[in-house]
């Protein structure tokens, strides 16, 4: 039995330990704003954060979060205020939508790690992280918004 | 006049949607071409005694913001508060009209209609004031989600006149008053997504988040090759995974494929972690049939063969054969584009019921009534017991207008006898797309001693889409009057040819179609003419388009030309795009150095027009876009800043064609599977800043969608060679510079 914390609550699971956090959030916790997008780590709809720092759901199996604070986006916010979230909607940034969960989490894990990020600080660290819809102009200047940041 | 819209108030079937006391209307969305269908009533706008509006989206939301455009529309008219508008998402039903969204057509078919609806409602609000205040109707006037009467003494909410105004007759369209464009309170001003809120917190539902109680997940082990069939399949394995339920057959696809299953071993288990594992423990031996001699590499060379071959006529004018003949200065160049997937971020996906003779199902579709058929063949019931819910589509770009995994989901629920969710894995998506067909082209110009051209020969060769309904087909048909036949360059010699290519993988639309490969030869050929001339590129293209005309394409030689009155082609327009362009970029004063230049291409699809500036840096082989000026004419717009978002993302889309998307096939499969061998722009490889300039418009709404991405790979290969002298000719680019 696995015991770990999902958005401040205990959360347990007795299942195949290999299995990837992703699809326990979504399929045993309907917690589905954490998204699927490629199983490999190489798009980012997958990201939460554990114990803080951003990861790929998809990757990550259950027997490595034993224990761990996990946050999706449904807990970044209670009442979804996070300033990302609020510059998110400031910017209009969702076109459909489906990516931006993950691209809210790591930028969250952005600014926790650098608070005032510059140009380039955005290119490398959201580059993992991928929007079909071509949203990344705006995914810029919401960040630069939250963070108080010229943009 | 009879009127469009009827009340519907009182109608029984309307009870789930709205209280009793409502007022609702119902108009008919079959768009004014196709007049003379059956009329029946359709979408439904209502207004229920609490005030609040409802207004039924009957397309689907796939980042557009059509679900918020569409109601913006009807509110506008009805000078409803748009905060107390609520958005019903419409299942699908013919009663709507054409729910398939795509070919950018969603505001451009139902814009009048729908401000019909609205302005319908509000006329018949102020006739019940004015008929409880016994005062003329002309003195009332519906205002933000009240009627007051002109003298200012007394007003009443909407929602207090909506039992009265249920129970009167529609009034005739002629009675009807409308707003003037300058009363406007929602169209032409940005109002955020209805879905912000929901999509920034998590909670909104695209396709794989939908659940029915007691669902099983599958995952589906499908033909590798298009036709392949089972030779052997061993499940003992797949059977043995922990939580794997059963492992069931799906019947192989025949021929023509249209949207069918395409078949295969379905791994049932309980939850999608399982049935995927389950599914890798399958051991499939196929037979690949007819196709497994696909190679793309030799079908991409045949091709570019047969476009330097004749092929069947689409546009003839003069004669370019006597011209090439008299033996002045030819130019002449072959292109080719590749096969593209769609990759959107949601894979497709389904999750569905089949119980007592009917399906339920809850889908990310683009194209409900396409899934109420498709599903309805697949398991053998009626059209109208297949009830499809759509939810939020994460990205489509036309793959989802195709219901394959719809079907899936019904006839394994058939087989299973519970609800089942299909889930496709990214490969799965990748192999099994409607791939955007791979294109060769060959162009031929001779020019005059001024570099202008006195005779023009293109010829396109693309396996089409119409091998979804016959497999042998090998010619464009309508494709080609996607940026083919409809050149704009008023050229004495112009011929437009079409090749044969068959299809050896399942071909479909994708975001703009044969507009990307068709405008990739047209802009590019343009700007080697103008190079060739030495000629600066924007001044020859506009010389090139000529004098501004109202083009005929009839008149100039086009085999079955279907004018459009309402939207003729009109070259003021193209030119007007191109000329905004130039001068947002600042054209004029960036001369092309080595290392950096400024590109341009222009094109109208979808009948709006469009024209791009790309700025480009090539330094070592790799390629930095810091900025795209895009100039669009789309007509009337209804919310400024989705268009611009559009625009916005065409830029990046248009970058990953021009840049880096190839799909490829060795032994009839697809080499590509995830976003490592087929990657797509990410936020350090896209235009850094893409600035749209919207031409204010008060002509018809035309498409948004679609028409910005044709443009962009022409004008970044542009750009390219202005700033290097290197010459794309075949896309993607990825390591031709290094």
């Amino acid at each position: 039995m696995i015991h770990l914390t999902i958005n401040g609550k205990p959360a347990r699971f007795d299942g195949d330990p290999d299995m990837p956090l992703l699809w326990y959030l979504r399929d045993e916790l309907a917690l589905t704003g954490t998204k699927f997008g490629c199983g490999m780590g190489l798009c980012g709809t997958c990201t939460v954060h554990v114990n803080g720092e951003a990861a790929r759901s998809c990757l990550t199996p259950m027997r490595a979060v034993a224990g761990k604070n996990i946050t999706t986006i449904e807990g970044l916010s209670p009442a979804g205020e996070h300033p990302l979230q609020k510059a998110w909607e400031a910017c209009n940034v969702p076109q459909c939508g489906y990516c931006q969960s993950g691209q809210i989490m790591q930028a969250a894990a952005l600014l926790k790690s650098k608070p005032h990020p510059t140009d380039h600080d955005i290119d490398s660290e959201m580059q993992g992280n991928i929007c079909r819809c071509g949203t990344y102009q705006r995914i810029r200047r919401a960040i630069k918004m939250a963070a108080g940041v010229e943009a | 006049m009879t009127p469009v819209i009827s009340n519907v108030s009182r109608r029984g079937f309307l009870g789930q949607m709205f209280s009793a006391g409502a007022l609702v209307l119902a108009a008919p969305l079959v768009p004014a071409a196709k007049a003379d269908a059956v009329w029946q009533p359709n979408v439904y706008l209502g207004i229920e005694p609490d005030g609040t509006v409802k207004i039924v989206a009957h397309r689907s939301e796939m980042g557009t913001g059509c679900r918020t455009g569409l109601p913006m529309i009807v509110a506008d008219e009805l000078e409803a508060d748009w905060a107390r508008v609520k958005v019903i998402q419409a299942l699908g039903d013919p009663k709507y009209g054409s729910q398939d969204t795509d070919g950018s057509c969603s505001v451009r078919d139902f814009y009048d209609i729908l401000r019909t609806a609205g302005a319908t409602a509000r006329t018949m609000l102020e006739n019940a004031a004015a008929a409880k205040w016994g005062v003329p109707e002309s003195e009332c006037h519906g205002k933000n989600h009240f009627v007051a009467h002109d003298n200012g003494d007394r007003k009443l909410a909407y929602g207090e006149l909506a039992g009265a105004a249920a129970t009167a007759k529609v009034p005739d369209k002629s009675a009807v008053r409308y707003k003037t464009p300058d009363q406007f309170r929602y169209i032409g001003k940005p109002i955020p997504i209805v879905d912000l809120k929901p999509i920034v917190t998590g909670r909104a539902t695209f396709g794989t988040d939908a659940r029915m109680p007691g669902m099983v997940y599958a995952a589906i082990e499908r033909p590798p090759v298009m036709g392949a069939t089972i030779k052997t399949c061993d499940d003992a394995a797949a059977k043995q995974v922990k939580g794997v339920e059963q492992v069931v057959m799906l019947d192989l696809a025949k021929p023509p494929y249209g949207f069918k299953a395409l078949g295969g071993v379905a791994v049932i288990a309980n939850n999608s972690w399982t049935a995927l594992q389950g599914r890798k423990k399958l051991k499939v031996a196929w037979d690949a049939g007819e196709n497994g001699a696909f190679d793309s590499a030799a079908y991409k060379q045949q091709m570019i063969d047969t476009a330097r071959k004749p092929g069947r006529v689409a546009r003839e004018l003069g004669n370019v054969d006597t011209e090439f003949a008299k033996g002045g200065k030819t130019l002449e160049a072959s292109y080719y584009t590749p096969m593209l997937a769609h990759a959107s971020m949601e894979p497709v996906a389904a999750v569905a019921e089949f119980k007592n003779g009917q399906v339920v199902t809850w889908t990310c579709t683009q194209d409900p009534q396409a899934v109420q058929d498709t599903v309805a063949r697949a398991v053998g019931i009626k059209k109208e017991d297949v009830e499809c819910h759509v939810t939020l589509l994460g990205g489509g770009f036309g793959r989802k207008s195709k219901p394959d995994y719809v079907a899936e989901a019904a006839l394994l629920s058939k087989q299973v006898g519970k609800p089942v969710k299909v889930v496709w894995s990214r490969e799965d998506d990748v192999h099994f797309d409607y791939f955007h067909s791979p294109a060769a082209l060959y162009m031929k110009a001779a020019v005059d001693d001024r570099g202008r051209p006195t005779a023009w020969l293109q010829r396109s060769v693309f396996p089409p889409i119409a091998m979804q309904g016959n497999p042998n087909e090998e010619y464009g048909g309508f494709q080609l009057s996607m940026g083919w036949t409809d050149i704009p360059y008023p050229i004495p010699n112009l011929r437009v040819e079409n090749g044969p290519a068959k299809a050896h993988v399942r071909i479909g639309w994708l975001r703009s179609v044969s507009n990307i490969y068709h405008a990739f030869g047209v802009q590019t050929f343009t700007d080697e003419l103008a190079a060739a001339a030495g000629r600066d590129r924007v001044e020859y293209l506009l010389e090139l388009i000529g004098d501004p005309r109202v083009i005929d394409f009839g008149k100039e030689g086009e085999k079955g030309a279907r004018s459009d009155p309402k939207f003729p082609f009109d070259t003021a327009r193209l030119r007007n795009v191109i000329e905004l362009a130039a001068r947002n970029s600042g054209w004029a004063n960036k001369k092309a150095a080595p290392g950096r230049a400024l590109g341009i291409a222009a094109h109208r699809s979808f009948l709006t027009y469009v024209a791009a500036v790309a700025d480009v840096e090539v330094h070592n082989g790799h390629i930095r876009i810091p900025r795209v000026d895009i100039a669009v004419d789309p007509g009337r717009v209804i919310n400024p800043d989705r268009v611009k978002s559009q625009f916005e993302g065409a830029a990046v889309f248009g970058t990953s064609i021009a840049l880096m998307g190839e799909i490829t096939a060795a032994h009839g499969r697809i080499q590509q599977s995830n976003f490592d061998l087929y990657p797509v722009a990410r936020i350090n490889e896209a235009p850094v800043e893409t600035h749209v300039h919207i031409v204010e418009s008060d002509a018809p709404p035309a498409g948004v969608g679609e028409p910005g991405v044709p443009p962009i790979a022409p004008a970044i290969c542009n750009a390219i060679f202005a700033a290097t002298g290197k010459r794309i000719r075949e896309l993607p680019i990825k390591g031709q510079l290094s």
